[in-house]
């Protein structure tokens, strides 16, 4: 099925939003998001390039216990939404921290990490995910 | 413009159609439904329907469903809009009578799931619902999507988990007597709040279950009801949101809903209090709250509570789901926005059987796709 | 070896995960007596999250490298990444890193080196000549691994997760100073690993005097007698360590009493990070070092061979400490997991093929 694999020129065209959060900024409305676009999904305004912030806090959050496919061997993974300083939102997975210790609320960064990988003998995915901030 | 009536309906049973494929769902339904109003042709064919190539290697339901049907030659075609595909396909159906150039055309919503016996396909095949680069690329699936807008409203308006059970509950009752729903036995607060998490805070028990199904209405033109067994399609709109989670202004007041609901609800005239029953998208109990909100019937945060004081009960002032909504009547997917209009045709005709709302008149049906990305409302008004 | 240009570190940064294992657990789940593997001083390892690896790793210590650098990624015109451990057998991690920070307009040289432990050390010295003969200003070095010890053999016990970077530049910009350097290698079979091989061998006893003594005293002696120092004209001694036992006995051996070792010895409580080891001990006196300070660095990977460094302090190491965070505080985050855990982590369980790959 598709969702084994992820094509290596998927991966590749979003490397600068995978690695460095590197989003688009609307010229009109100012609302910031991780994708690289055009047009903003707020207001129909201009979008130019932008790099978001690394740091951010918790809104919402959830612990996935029936992953799609490429996921189950890292199940249970916690998926929260984070609003970020200064504006935007992302959606990611939460590393090193236990379910448990999960709030809204919670002040997080930015780090890459292996998200999952395509089959046995394809890439592996990398991308942003976020963690408690180590060091304030 | 022209006014155009549902003159026949059809539907499958709900459920895990081991012995039958999704020819033979769409065939059943598309035949059961002409043979109700008494045709044996129609003019075009519009087939609801979201994951046919994903989880079936299928595409091209369109012709399809002409050849199954035994219409080779007519227009078919499939619409997509992932959980609303069937109303969707219902609203391109409503516009293709009244453009005029079609006097009776056929709408059915078909789903095969469980030919994917492994869960994690089914769930990879749900989440093409959302975002695939900024959501699905990093293990979202559907249901965890629901659950962060779940608990965002749970925290928002200070709701225990408790509040939220009231709402399946009341599905699976009104389903026991339904013949064509998935799950007909019925649950209560302690089996709730036992259920195991799927995605925080969505429980088993918030979750509607993967089941096959396929429903069809056939839609006629007329200046008055072309039969004795016709009920208006009155108002129908569509609206979208952003596709994304995290571009959403509102995550708890989700502007499709509330736009769809208005603009179908004006488009007949009519305003929520007119309505006799409600057909709301309960994929997960947070969803059918949303829908209740958004169509008016309470105030934000204030869903549950309407569900718990039996306003909503068949015997209540505004029957909600009278068969089980999507938690227990189930939910093939593509085919929920035409099970939904199907019912309410049954409501209105006085032939709904042990579900029958006493005196319906008006029948409002929102089919929700994505987390409200698209959504679709119609609005059904019976013809004395 | 001297460069014709003065070489420094600007910036130096460290990484370990957050898991660790407990050498008495490693010791149980084999039904092994604890006190009889406790001689190597190894409390505890590290290791890796389930999504983290080499090139992970080597992001966040390059990260930390360079804020304290102070030097835009832009300029780096070198990345190299020495490990062990690669994620691709074929797919140089420093192109990914090179991304991922936006290094160099691209208009950088790079490549991952492999020498078992002293891959990382090697990359430096390839480094100090980009930049010595003038070819580059800045480069990127980082020796990374996440090292698996056969389940059962006494490197499980030792085989940890970790790494550290530096960007290396001129000497007039440099928190320390990379003053000279000095290689010595051999065809020593005293650790390797075959291609599709999953774990490591190695010659158990043969590691000792002929490969990891004979080398590191064979290049730290090489360094002191071209530089013309001793002993105590350092305060710092950093060796390679697979365990907490051996650097302190190369001390010994010579010359260098412990109290100069131990600001560099991490190993005991966070497990040998192979191409990491002499590199993170640097960090870990890099953290405490006061200007004018000196350090002997020496390196030791199987196969075998070692480089040492001379190394002296700046001023500016205190400036920039604090931009990025310290040894310490990855070596304080813990979380401990028991072998059944340890084992999901490092991918040691068969999974049904419908599960897919992971």
């Amino acid at each position: 099925m598709w969702s084994y694999r992820v094509s290596p020129v998927v991966f590749w065209r979003r490397r600068a939003s995978l690695y460095r959060l590197e989003g688009s900024r609307c010229s009109s409305c100012g609302h910031v998001t991780i994708s690289r676009r055009v047009k903003c999904p707020r207001c129909g305004g201009d979008m130019e390039p932008c790099s978001l912030p690394q740091r951010g806090r918790v809104i919402s959050f959830t612990v996935v216990n029936t992953p799609p496919r490429g996921f189950e061997y890292y199940t249970p993974y916690v998926l929260a939404l984070v609003e970020l300083d200064g504006g935007g939102r992302v959606l990611a997975q939460l590393t090193d921290v236990d379910p448990s210790e999960v709030e809204q609320g919670m002040e997080v960064e930015a780090v890459v990490r292996r998200v999952r990988v395509s089959g046995k003998g394809g890439i592996i995915v990398y991308g942003y995910k976020f963690r408690p901030v180590l060091h304030p | 413009m022209r006014r155009v009536f549902v003159v026949g309906a059809g539907l499958t049973k709900v459920g895990q159609h081991w012995d039958r494929s999704l020819k033979d769902l769409l065939a059943e339904a598309g035949l059961k439904a002409m043979e109700d109003a008494g045709v044996d042709e129609v003019e075009a064919i519009f087939v609801g329907n979201m994951m046919s190539g994903i989880l079936n290697g299928q595409e091209s339901l369109g012709s399809l469903a002409a050849d199954y049907l035994g219409l080779t030659g007519v227009p078919a075609f499939k619409v997509e809009a992932a959980c609303a595909s069937g109303g969707a396909a219902l609203m391109q159906g409503v516009l293709a009578v009244k453009s005029g150039l079609f006097d009776r055309v056929l709408v059915v919503g078909v789903e095969k799931m469980t030919d994917a016996t492994d869960t994690a396909d089914v769930t990879s095949g749900l989440a093409t619902a959302a975002d695939f680069e900024l959501e699905l690329f990093f293990g979202a699936s559907f249901v965890s999507l629901n659950a962060l807008v779940m608990r965002l409203y749970a925290s928002e308006h200070g709701l225990s988990e408790e509040e939220f059970g009231h709402l399946p509950i009341l599905m699976h009752k009104n389903a026991v007597d339904v013949e064509h729903a998935q799950l007909r036995f019925e649950i209560n607060m302690e089996k709730y709040l036992d259920s195991p998490y799927v995605a925080e805070p969505i429980r088993l028990l918030d979750s509607s279950p993967i089941g096959d199904g396929a429903a069809a209405v056939v839609l006629s033109a007329g200046s008055s009801p072309p039969s004795d067994r016709s009920v208006e399609v009155a108002g129908f709109w569509s609206a979208t949101e952003t596709l994304a989670l995290c571009d959403r202004e509102d995550l708890l007041r989700p502007k499709s809903i509330r736009a769809a609901v208005r603009k179908a609800l004006e488009m007949a005239g009519l305003e929520i209090g007119d309505v006799s029953v409600v057909q709301i998208h309960d994929a997960f109990s947070i969803v059918g709250y949303l829908c209740i909100e958004g169509a008016g019937l309470a105030e934000p945060g204030r869903a549950p509570a309407f569900i718990e004081s039996g306003e909503a009960n068949r015997d209540g002032s505004i029957p909600i789901n009278p068969e089980g909504g999507l938690k227990a009547r189930g939910h093939p997917v593509g085919a929920t926005g035409i099970y939904q209009v199907v019912e309410l045709y049954r409501q209105l005709l006085g032939e709904a059987g042990p579900s029958q709302v006493e005196g319906a008149r008006h029948g409002l049906a929102i089919n929700v796709g994505g987390v409200a990305s698209n959504v679709v409302a119609h609005v059904l008004r019976r013809v004395d | 070896m001297k460069p014709d240009r003065s070489v420094g570190i600007l910036g130096w940064g460290a990484y370990v995960p957050a898991y660790r294992i407990r050498g008495e657990e490693l010791a149980r789940a084999w039904g092994r007596d604890w006190k009889s593997a406790a001689g190597i001083m190894v409390e505890e390892k590290s290791l890796p999250g389930m999504d983290e690896d080499t090139f992970t790793i080597a992001l966040e210590a390059s990260l930390n490298a360079i804020r304290r650098a102070g030097v835009s990624p832009s300029e780096i015109r070198a990345v190299y990444v020495g490990t062990e451990s690669k994620p691709y057998a074929v797919k140089p991690t420093s192109t990914m890193l090179v991304e991922a920070l936006d290094a160099g307009r691209r208009a950088t040289t790079g490549a991952d080196f492999e020498f078992a432990c002293k891959a990382g050390t090697e990359a430096m010295q390839a480094a100090i000549g980009l930049i010595g003969s003038g070819m580059i200003d800045y480069a990127l070095v980082v020796g990374a691994d996440t090292a698996q010890g056969a389940p059962g053999d006494p490197l499980e016990y030792t085989a940890s997760a970790g790494g550290a970077a530096f960007v290396l530049g001129p000497g007039e910009e440099a928190s320390a100073l990379i003053l000279a350097s000095f290689s010595f290698v051999t065809d020593t079979p005293d650790f390797w690993r075959r291609g599709l091989v999953k774990y490591p061998s190695h010659g158990r006893a043969f590691t000792g005097r002929p490969a990891y003594f004979r080398h590191i005293v064979s290049a730290a002696r090489g360094l002191m007698k071209e530089v013309g120092t001793t002993p105590d004209d350092y305060d710092y001694a950093v060796f390679h360590q697979p365990n907490g036992k051996f650097p302190l006995k190369v001390a010994a051996i010579l010359g260098f009493p412990r109290e100069k070792v131990l600001p560099g010895l991490v190993t005991p409580k966070i497990g040998n990070t192979y191409s990491g080891s002499a590199m993170i001990g640097l960090c870990s006196v890099l953290d405490v070092a006061k200007p004018g300070e000196k350090v002997l660095v020496v390196s030791f990977g199987s196969g075998a061979g070692s480089d040492a460094f001379h190394i002296e302090v700046t001023d500016r190491v205190e400036e920039v400490r604090e931009r990025a965070p310290l040894l310490s505080h990855y070596i304080e985050r813990r979380r401990y997991v028991d072998y059944a855990i340890y084992a999901r982590h490092r991918r040691m369980v068969v999974m049904p093929p419908d599960v897919g790959a992971y």
